[in-house]
């Protein structure tokens, strides 16, 4: 009797059901590509992507997700990605971890990033050794007035512990040791160029792409970008100086990396073809990172093989 | 069959699937509980108890020597629910009493929708003022570089937290039977001596509820606090300092951590923790709301 009194509006769901669910069936024909990991990388590989997707509208679509380097490198390691990204190199562990699952990790440098030092505007400091960032970081210089600022504590902004760039940090400029516990940690580089852009005493580390104005090519209103040297003897480098970062005169210099599982398949190795290549490279450029050397080139072609 | 044993038939059923539904609430508490157990205990096979729950350091990742003291982070989390509640209480009461004895019925008409629509803003939406807001307004009126502390998160918990505090204390104050207040009058009290010394008493239970609710909402809020604490891991020696609360850690660290490490065990022990907290509260709401209805009778 219920049926038959609804049997009109019945039919009407399952054909509305029908309507939706066909078209999300005929989308699925078609296998993603995952790519997560670096939140450094992400918004340059999320272009990559979108300008690869537009001009090969029969590939296979990318989807591109943020995390960090060790989400991404999880990811990788636990077969739910295709491709990670991370700005910092496997940890021994991770290998370990990789190799115990079956998993073979292939490693592609798509861009160089010049790892900045970040200040708010109204700090006079324009320079610092890497020595000073590190005991900054490492919570052992707590007031600007130490480093030849004005009488302010040090307000400390960072990323957290899944981000290559944390790591990274931690290994070349705290030379191995704990993090102040003081640090702020955000949740991503632009919350971090936020923080640093509100707060008078503030210092935070971000990729270089985060700190340019892509209007008018210089950094953007509100930050400072300091330049670094390696030791007091040395003279300072920006990380928006391309020869410096080439030469490695700009001493955090680093490359972005891309891994796959063993050899990326067909539609992977397309996309990281297109990323490698000319147009890719100049879109990295455009974003505010820097193309990769004969070096890596050389490395990269031998691992797509 | 006859009518008589369709209908008994029919009776029993319906109280078979209502009874399930019930043991289906009890389940799934005492599933979750069972989860977050057996994904702790693993972690104190490498940690121990001692030190987890009194270390105020918390560094799993660390190069130098891995530390996983979560004290820091209770603390926190007391900090941003006992602040949250300290200033949601007052407001709220003072709301609920002015909604349900002193407002004419016009502006309660536009006031009780307007409370209920604060409770349907998204989490991630307050944690938006409070960054853009909130943020620099504590950092001008306490002279400090920013306002990325645990003083802004417990005044967007205070928001979050309003509108069932609200909700609440004025349906128990609307539920005081009328004799109450108008015997009150009747004999000579004032308004306000009505309110304070017969209607709230009298309505006393359901506010508490609505507290316990409201600091319940407040412990287990993620996404505010993720976004306006800052997310430092010292141990906060004020409401104006960075924090961390366990609620952030969590949301932080569970999307990356490789699974079945140290590490990974030891989010599910600072869930465990968090859900016995929880527990707590609600136990304690409990056995005052019981005591002052026995008292009552």
């Amino acid at each position: 009797m219920f049926y038959a009194k609804f049997k009109k509006w019945i039919a009407l769901a399952e054909l509305a059901l029908a309507l939706v669910f066909t078209p999300i069936l005929i989308a699925q024909t078609k296998k993603m590509i995952q790519v997560k990991g670096s939140d450094t990388m992400v918004n340059l590989v999320q272009i990559l992507a979108e300008e690869y997707m537009t001009k090969n509208p029969k590939s296979a679509p990318l989807a591109v997700l943020g995390g960090g380097s060790g989400t991404g490198i999880t990811a990788l390691i636990n077969g739910t990605c295709d491709i990670a990204d991370h700005s910092r190199d496997f940890s021994a562990k991770e290998f370990n971890q990789a190799w115990e699952r079956g998993v073979k990790p292939r490693v592609f440098a798509i861009a160089v990033d010049g790892l900045s030092i970040i200040v708010n505007e109204k700090n006079p400091l324009n320079q610092m050794t890497m020595d000073q960032v590190g005991a900054i970081y490492r919570g052992d210089v707590k007031n600007w007035r130490a480093v030849g600022g004005p009488a302010m504590p040090i307000s400390l902004y960072g990323r957290q512990s899944n981000s290559g760039t944390y790591t990274f940090l931690q290994e070349h400029v705290l030379k191995n040791k704990n993090y102040s516990t003081d640090v702020k940690e955000m949740n991503g580089n632009a919350q971090i160029v936020e923080g640093v852009m509100a707060d008078a005493a503030a210092i935070g580390y971000v990729g270089v792409g985060y700190v340019i104005d892509k209007a008018t090519g210089k950094p953007m209103k509100g930050l400072k970008v300091l330049t670094i040297s390696k030791d007091e003897k040395s003279p300072a480098a920006s990380p928006m100086d391309k020869d410096a970062v080439d030469t490695g005169k700009y001493p955090i210099a680093r490359a972005l990396w891309q891994s796959t599982n063993g050899k990326p398949s067909a539609e992977t190795a397309a996309f990281l073809q297109f990323e490698l290549g000319p147009e890719g490279q100049k879109i990295v450029e455009r974003e505010g990172f820097y193309p990769i050397g004969a070096k890596y080139i050389e490395a990269n072609m031998k691992n797509l093989k | 069959m006859t009518k008589q044993r369709l209908r008994n038939i029919k009776e029993s059923i319906i109280r078979t699937f209502f009874f399930t539904n019930g043991l289906l609430a009890i389940i799934v508490l005492l599933g979750i509980f069972v989860l977050l157990l057996s994904s702790a205990v693993p972690a104190f096979r490498e940690i121990k108890i001692k030190e987890f729950l009194t270390s105020i350091t918390w560094d799993p990742t660390s190069p130098v020597k891995a530390e996983y003291g979560i004290l820091s982070m209770i603390v926190s989390t007391l900090l941003v629910t006992i602040g949250a509640v300290l200033i949601a209480f007052p407001i709220g009461l003072g709301v609920a009493a002015y909604l349900s004895d002193v407002a004419h019925w016009r502006v309660r008409e536009i006031v009780k929708p307007v409370v209920e629509i604060l409770a349907g803003i998204p989490s991630v939406v307050i944690g938006f003022l409070g960054i853009l807001l909130v943020g620099p307004a504590l950092a001008k009126v306490f002279g400090k570089t920013n306002g990325l502390n645990a003083l802004n998160g417990a005044i967007l918990l205070a928001v979050m937290a309003l509108p069932t505090i609200i909700s609440i204390s004025e349906d128990s104050l609307n539920a005081v039977p009328p004799a109450y207040s108008e015997a009150s009058l009747a004999l000579g009290g004032s308004r306000w001596q009505t309110l304070v010394r017969v209607k709230i008493p009298a309505a006393l239970s359901g506010i508490i509820a609505a507290f316990m609710l409201g600091m319940g909402r407040a412990i287990g809020e993620t996404m505010t606090v993720l976004m306006v604490t800052g997310n430092a891991r010292s141990f906060p020696h004020g409401l104006l300092d960075s924090v961390r609360t366990m609620t952030s850690n969590i949301a932080i660290e569970l999307g990356e951590v490789p699974y079945y490490t140290t590490h990974y065990y030891a989010l599910f022990a600072i869930g465990l923790v968090l859900f016995i907290m929880t527990f707590g509260v609600n136990l304690v709401a409990d056995v005052v709301l019981n005591k002052y209805q026995e008292r009552e009778q």
